[in-house]
């Protein structure tokens, strides 16, 4: 038990750290926040004039599937900020500390809440200046807030994990693009998940970024009666859908990660 | 006196690389150790064992009375590392680099906080304390990081090649600093290639190459090995060189060496000082004029080259043969 609170002790003290970093380096904020807006309006002006959504303007079926794809890209950062912290002389300092062994990485991907959560309002933000609107209640919006952060931070254990793996942050930013792209892409955050071929559309119905969009859409009222939702379990119950996804990935990444700090920690 | 650091048997394999083979050391309270030896000779390697940063293939370990491999987190608490690439995060200030390295400690944050300042102050950091690390030259970075190493005012210290990449001042203060902290009692073990640095600080030496110890002692121990002092002396003039060799014979302990190129003569002796002015007499009275004179003790330098056939800064072999001719195009 002390164990426990001294991970989260020593993790909030680190993830303060990384977050001293922001207000250091603004620049890769800005970039963060940038990206975002650029995907809104390009899909909003480049796609959104061609692709047809019964009942649903496309800029609000739109806004839940750039939230989910930009939080998963955002898991990116974690396993790029560890990528980095491993090869710094920093991180010697905190192995010959008596600190928690768990705690570097705890930090880092609680700092990287903060990272999602600034890029999700700038989303929002620039959803609402182009026509997206919350038609559900702001407390069932904010539920869908709330997955979305959840979901990033289970995935941000999946790259913390990566990132103690790879030699470089360059390595990272290649490796993830390859699998977060098809990840985010085959899925129905952009377009409906039936028009896509076959396995592709199995895939897309079973793709854990396709319920959490799909609870999101739910959540902020972005769903119609003329579009309904495809009948496969995971998108009929998306929130507890992504909770499983959620639950496996922690289960399983969060005792991964920490075992392989400790064993690259003592190489 | 008790041992506070003691390694029995370590070894480190990296592949078919040996780095550390068969390493034994003792370090007894409030004394410190050098351990010296070139480029690769596996010194960081023994301290990153020694500071659980590193598990190794075979031996033990203890400091403070605790086995490394079996509480290392109990080692941690008692210990301060400083080594040769600065562990401080250089977006942070100085102050915040302090401060949370007393967090991680424990120390609570009012403590923490006083504790920071405090080792700025010593460190001669106070004014820069508020600027991001980024803006510290490397002599800052490396007192921070030292400093970093005595928040929790451990009473045994690893330094890790603390001098490495400094620039002369710079590594006079950092010399300076370290005596300091050795007076008020903590157990050092300082790796170093600069024999210079070993002689001033060390109290005994052990001399490490590919991974083991080649030898140990004082320094005094340590330059006896390869000879005691000598006279050097260089002349006017290339006319009184027979003189002056008649007269270093009388007082010499072994061959004068005469060097005729450079007019200088090199000659062993037993009584150091009384030698030197027995020698300086004869040559006043034969009427030799003196460029320079001196009594020279031999340094770690001579002692490494000695022991490995190399300097301690090269790795490479001292070409035995080589001399001017023949090579040059």
């Amino acid at each position: 038990m002390s164990e426990l609170l001294h991970a989260f002790g020593d993790g909030a003290i680190v993830a303060k750290r990384n977050l001293i970093k922001i207000k250091r380096v603004p620049e890769v904020l800005v970039f963060v926040l940038i990206s975002p807006i650029m995907f809104v309006l390009l899909f909003v002006y480049v796609f959104g004039a061609s692709i047809e959504i019964p009942g649903v303007p496309y800029r609000e079926f739109l806004i839940a599937g750039i939230f989910a794809q930009t939080v998963v890209f955002g898991a990116t950062f974690t396993g790029a900020g560890l990528a980095e912290d491993m090869q710094k002389g920093i991180i010697d300092r905190f192995r010959s500390l008596p600190m928690s062994r768990s705690a570097v990485l705890v930090g880092r991907t609680a700092s990287d809440i903060v990272y999602n959560l600034l890029s999700i309002i700038i989303m929002s933000l620039t959803g609402l200046l182009v026509g997206w609107r919350i038609r559900n209640s702001l407390l069932d919006a904010l539920g869908g807030f709330l997955l979305l952060l959840v979901f990033a931070y289970a995935f941000s254990w999946i790259m913390a994990f990566v990132g103690l793996v790879v030699p470089s942050v360059e390595v990272i930013n290649n490796a993830s693009f390859i699998v977060i792209f098809p990840l985010t892409f085959i899925a129905n955050t952009f377009v409906p998940s039936e028009n896509l071929p076959g396995p592709l559309r199995t895939f897309a119905e079973w793709n854990p970024v396709s319920a959490v969009t799909q609870a999101a859409r739910e959540a902020f009222g972005n769903t119609n009666p003329a579009f309904p939702v495809p009948e496969v379990w995971p998108l009929q119950n998306p929130v507890a859908y992504t909770l499983i996804w959620v639950a496996i990935i922690l289960a399983v990444f969060v005792p991964l990660s920490v075992w392989q700090y400790k064993r690259s920690a003592t190489r | 006196m008790s041992v506070v650091i003691r390694a029995s048997g370590l070894v480190k394999r990296y592949g078919d690389v040996v780095a550390l083979d068969g390493l034994d050391l003792e370090v007894p309270e409030g004394t410190v150790l050098g351990l010296l030896g070139p480029n690769g000779a596996g010194k960081t390697t023994a301290v990153r064992i020694l500071t659980t940063l590193l598990v190794p293939n075979e031996g033990s370990a203890e400091v403070a009375g605790i086995d490394v491999l079996a509480d290392p987190d109990g080692v941690r608490k008692r210990i301060g590392l400083s080594g040769q690439y600065a562990a401080v995060d250089e977006y942070l200030t100085g102050f915040e680099n302090l401060d949370m390295i007393g967090r991680l400690y424990r120390l609570g944050r009012k403590p923490a906080t006083a504790r920071a300042r405090e080792l700025l102050d010593r460190f001669d950091l106070a004014d820069a304390g508020d600027r991001p690390v980024k803006t510290y030259s490397g002599g800052m970075r490396r007192r921070l990081d030292l400093a970093g190493a005595l928040v929790a005012e451990p009473s045994v210290l690893f330094l890790d090649e603390p001098t490495t990449g400094l620039d002369p001042r710079s590594r006079t203060t950092m010399w300076e600093v370290i005596r300091e902290l050795v007076t008020g009692g903590t157990t050092l073990l300082l790796t170093t290639q600069y024999l210079e640095e070993a002689d001033r600080l060390a109290d005994d030496i052990v001399v490490i190459d590919h991974g083991r110890a080649i030898a140990r002692g004082t320094a005094d121990q340590l330059k006896s090995q390869v000879g005691g002092e000598r006279i050097e002396l260089v002349v006017e003039s290339s006319a009184t060189l027979p003189t002056a060799r008649a007269v270093l014979a009388e007082v010499a302990a072994g061959e004068v060496v005469v060097d005729e190129h450079t007019r200088s003569l090199t000659a062993p002796v037993a009584n150091g000082a009384k030698s030197l002015v027995a020698a300086l007499r004869q040559l006043d009275a034969q009427q030799i004029d003196i460029l320079d004179v001196g009594l020279r003790r031999p340094t770690l330098d001579d002692v490494f080259l000695t022991l490995t056939g190399r300097t301690a800064e090269h790795d490479d072999a001292v070409p035995t043969g080589a001399t001017d001719g023949g090579s040059n195009p």
